[in-house]
């Protein structure tokens, strides 16, 4: 059946991590906004929830990088990362192996895709689940884009592989959700983190909550390499979204720069009941 | 030159407890099986966080790397800034064609004032 919710948000280990050290009224407003995000995912009722992220190097490396991959497994496990260190106990996540299959199948037939029967999840995936399923619930099926080993598959591949995940959504019948998680500006883990480009975060949600596919399909990864950083290769998980919702409007619930967790926080929505939006292409 | 085995071996201590727990006990012997340069195992035995950045180990990987060694946030970023001052532009790699700007400078250049109030 259509996809019963969509939605985008940051997944930046500083988030939990370093919660401590940032504005207190600030990370309030995010943490806020998440709550509100997860309220609006289980009101949809899903029977899972495939998060497309943009891994660091957890599972895939460049011995063997894929750059499309989802999850085949009946559980996962994660974090990766020490648990003090990013302030998220180390679990196990269910999956749906079934699911995934039949998911997979259908996403092979319009894109190149590689499948995983294990996967550990690092920070792209649970800072966001330590907040929209915090008791870890609800199964996951997990989606990665190469966004951090260059040569990456260019963004009309990352709309493509969108498409796939709408149709492989419609022909199962389970209520399926979608997330996409990134950051958008941003320079993490280098001795740039906290460089964050409020302008050109705002033009693209501006460009994303009008479903625009031609602007967002004009961005080139080294003339966004220049003004926004190595982390807004991520903005493929964004448009993957997009892509998966082609058509529908965005509503962006919040957004703002908190350096000490180094990328302009977002959180998003796609309103799925809204009408169609005209054609910007 | 070895960028690759210097971060093929990061990989896979970041995501191995039994490894680690090798690297723990025996630096140098956990480098074993890997194409390093003298230099590269120097980086990864003390282990030198500017250097590693210079040569240019993805930050996805070595932040990882740092927290390993209970290296604080800060610390992590102002050893690469020292790295690069150190040693130079980073070498190769994902950050090779840019330099250290710098979270105020970058602000200040945008017109922005809200990211000025940490440099993190």
């Amino acid at each position: 059946m259509p996809l019963v919710f969509a939605g985008v948000c940051s997944h930046a280990p500083g988030i939990v991590g370093r919660a401590d050290q940032a504005d207190p009224s600030a990370k309030d407003r995010l943490y806020e906004a998440f709550a509100d995000m997860r309220q609006r995912l289980e009101a949809s009722e899903p029977d899972a929830l495939i998060v497309v992220a943009a891994e660091h190097f957890a599972n895939f490396f460049m011995n063997n990088m894929p750059s499309f991959a989802m999850g085949m497994a009946d559980y996962y496990e994660g974090p990766i990362e020490n648990p003090d260190w990013l302030g998220i106990q180390k679990t196990q996540i269910p999956g749906n192996r079934s699911l995934s299959e039949r998911l997979i199948r259908k996403v092979m037939e319009r894109t190149d895709l590689s499948y995983a029967e294990e996967w550990k999840f690092d920070h792209g995936i649970m800072v966001p689940l330590h907040f929209l399923t915090p008791s870890y619930d609800l199964p996951i099926i997990p989606a990665n884009i190469n966004c951090q080993g260059p040569p990456l598959a260019p963004l009309h591949r990352a709309w493509a592989f969108g498409q796939a995940l709408r149709d492989a959504a419609d022909s199962v019948p389970e209520r399926v959700a979608l997330i996409g998680t990134g950051g958008i500006s941003h320079w993490p883990a280098t001795p740039d983190s906290g460089k964050i480009n409020e302008s050109w975060d705002r033009k693209f949600l501006d460009e994303w909550s009008r479903c625009d596919k031609e602007a967002m399909l004009s961005y080139g990864d080294s003339q966004s390499y220049l003004d926004a950083g190595q982390g807004a290769f991520e903005i493929r998980t964004f448009m993957t979204v997009s892509a998966a919702t082609e058509g529908a409007p965005g509503i962006v619930h919040f957004y703002e720069p908190i350096p000490i967790f180094a990328v302009g926080c977002t959180i998003g929505t796609i309103d799925l009941d809204a009408p169609q939006l005209p054609s910007v292409h | 030159m070895s960028l690759y085995y210097v971060q093929k071996f990061l990989f896979e201590l970041n995501r191995d407890e039994g490894f680690q727990a090798r690297y723990a006990n025996d630096r140098r012997g956990a480098l074993d099986g890997f194409d390093l340069t003298d230099e590269e195992e120097r980086a990864l035995i003390e282990p030198d966080i500017g250097l590693l950045f210079h040569l240019g180990v993805n930050g996805q990987i070595l932040m990882h790397f740092a927290a390993l060694h209970s290296i604080e946030w800060q610390d992590y970023l102002q050893r690469m800034r020292d790295g690069l001052i150190s040693h130079g532009p980073v070498r190769e790699g994902v950050y090779a064609v840019t330099g250290y700007e710098g979270v105020d400078a970058h602000s200040e250049r945008l017109g922005q004032t809200s990211n000025t109030e940490r440099g993190n």
